[in-house]
């Protein structure tokens, strides 16, 4: 029943999208002309804003979820290491809509007062922190992402680092290593496939939020690199223009959104969970983070 | 002038600091946001906030009822949808799923529990939602069931694996047709880590949104008839965040704090179900 379920929602996709792929075939991947008046569509802003803000999401939270696995598996005290990853893991149980609540009347305020300031002061000269800051933003947008994701990578990485056998610590430490040295130059290679799968898993949560980006991206078409503008995202294409969507290509053309972005989460979920049951062999991945 | 071995001391001292820093800059979000949920949602929780309607735009008061009683009808009906397919392909995967049919149900699950949820939104849209002619609290009803049926069942079939093989081996020596060992033995042995992985499908779809928008689409008014559109929190969130007034502000952060509640109590349900096995064993 599940493989029928995934075969379902794969041709539904495509048989609706047939419309708009036989009218513009794959100029619609790199047009960036989206007019529902004229009835032409190109959906590169959106396929466009979704890999960057997943992008930027990566770039802040990889690190830091690094950090708080290596942390809990290798340097915490015992006592500290359950509650501190059950706080990391509740990070995962708060609903998208509450996440594009907080970025609204929260965030984007506070980027607005200080962060982004400072951004324009150090870095103004650079095309990625041009323009205007009027809130909803790329920028935002990835940050309240990079909060998003960072618990599924974080909560897998722990599942990898503390299966790698403690011989290999103790090995690296005999050698004269110091703590660190150990974890970067015994532990981390050992678990490289999974920890990599982990980031994959999250670029795969990051790439199909719906919610959260919806709110805070500012849902405009158009190609820009600076973060600090609004763009759109294909989940929040389809959000926000589906249930208005009138004409026949328009609908098309969000279904064909749809399989777009269903194609490349699959792929980007099925290297993930490769990558993590070669380390886990066959246990979900993330079953940890609720 | 530092030697080499203390540079190398000092420098993972550094390292194992960062990381420690990683560790409260991760934790920091979480402290913010509930800070924020019950600093601006307490004050709009009162008694009018569960028992009255929304008011008219621009009005002050008014309550979230509606979405509160939709909330429950179309997580409960979703449950009710999804929850026994998911275990019951579960026990299949586990009991008999051996070879490359299991193999690929269970590859397939794990990618599909990774699918956007607005893919299944749009789905629902297409094979319920049309056909039907207008939206309806069971079409959203239906894509939490189908967002459920892939956790549901990755959960279901880890904790039967867990059974040890010699209670299935006990009951077939007894006599035990092979269905019941199943049944009466191993999915009994197994139930409250069921009932976990369950709690935890209901915790994490009642906080979606995404799959009801063009399924569920929400409803101003208080409605019980699943075939009706109908509100739920997640749904009064969105919808008052993104409006213009800040009575409506007000209030979404009240559906936020009850929200987020709600899911806290599934989730923590969840742990104390696993838990319970635990202390029995």
């Amino acid at each position: 029943m599940v493989p029928a379920l995934f075969l379902a929602l794969f041709l539904d996709l495509f048989v609706s999208s047939l419309p708009t792929i036989k009218e513009f075939g794959f100029e619609f991947l790199y047009s960036d002309t989206w007019d529902p008046v004229a009835d032409v569509y190109g959906a590169a802003p959106m396929i466009f804003g979704t890999i960057v803000s997943s992008i930027l999401a990566l770039l802040m939270a990889v690190p830091l979820a690094l950090g708080v696995a290596i942390f809990l598996t290798e340097f915490a005290p015992r006592w500290l290491r359950g509650p501190v990853g059950t706080l990391v893991e509740l990070l995962a149980a708060i609903p998208s809509v509450v996440y594009g609540l907080w970025g609204i009347f929260v965030l984007i305020p506070f980027l607005r007062a200080f962060v982004v300031p400072a951004l324009q002061g150090v870095l103004g000269w650079t095309p990625f922190f041009s323009g205007t800051f009027l809130g909803n933003s790329m920028l935002a947008a990835g940050i309240i992402l990079a909060v998003m994701i960072l618990p599924y990578i974080s909560a897998v990485s722990r599942e990898v680092l503390q299966a790698v056998p403690n011989s290999q610590r103790e090995a690296a430490m005999a050698l004269g290593a110091t703590r660190w040295e150990a974890v970067w130059t015994a532990v981390l290679p050992y678990g490289r496939a999974g920890v990599t799968g982990a980031v994959v898993l999250g670029l795969g949560r990051a790439l199909g939020e719906t919610m959260a980006v919806t709110m805070l991206i500012g849902n405009r078409h158009g190609l820009s690199v600076s973060l600090l503008e609004p763009g759109y995202s294909m989940a929040a294409a389809i959000a926000n223009e589906f249930a208005e969507a009138t004409s026949r290509l328009h609908v098309a053309a969000l279904f064909e959104i749809g399989l777009v972005l269903f194609v490349i989460t699959v792929v980007v979920n099925a290297a993930a969970r490769l990558l993590v049951w070669r380390v886990s062999s066959g246990s979900s991945a993330g079953s940890r983070a609720i | 002038m530092m030697n080499r071995r203390d540079r190398r001391r000092l420098f993972s001292r550094l390292m194992t600091t960062a990381t420690l820093a990683a560790a409260l800059l991760a934790v920091l979000p979480l402290f913010l946001i509930f800070a924020y949920l019950v600093f601006k949602g307490a004050s709009s929780v009162n008694v009018d906030f569960f028992i009255q309607n929304p008011a008219p735009p621009g009005v002050s008061g008014g309550g979230v009822a509606n979405a509160i009683v939709g909330t429950g009808i179309v997580v409960g009906v979703g449950s009710l949808i999804g929850l026994p397919l998911g275990v019951g392909a579960g026990i299949y995967l586990a009991e008999y799923g051996s070879g490359k049919l299991a193999y690929t149900v269970r590859f397939v699950a794990d990618v599909l529990n990774g699918t956007p949820s607005i893919i299944v939104g749009v789905f629902v849209f297409t094979w319920f939602v049309r056909p039907m002619g207008h939206f309806s609290a069971l079409a959203g009803a239906v894509a939490l069931a189908i967002l459920m049926i892939p956790m549901v069942t990755r959960t279901t079939e880890e904790m039967i694996r867990l059974v040890p093989n010699s209670l299935r081996e006990a009951a077939l020596a007894l006599g035990y047709t092979r269905w019941r060992t199943s049944l009466a033995i191993v999915v009994r042995t197994a139930t409250p880590g069921i009932m976990t992985g369950a709690l935890v499908a209901v915790a994490r779809i009642t906080g979606e949104t995404a799959p009801l928008l063009f399924t569920a689409l929400g409803n101003v008014n208080f409605r019980t008839d699943v075939m009706e559109p109908m509100q739920t929190l997640s749904l009064q969130v969105y919808a008052y965040a993104v409006g213009p007034f800040p009575e409506w502000h007000r209030l979404a952060w009240g559906a936020a704090l009850v929200l987020v509640a709600l899911v806290l109590t599934f989730g923590i349900a969840a742990r104390y179900a696993t838990r319970a096995k635990y202390e029995a064993n």
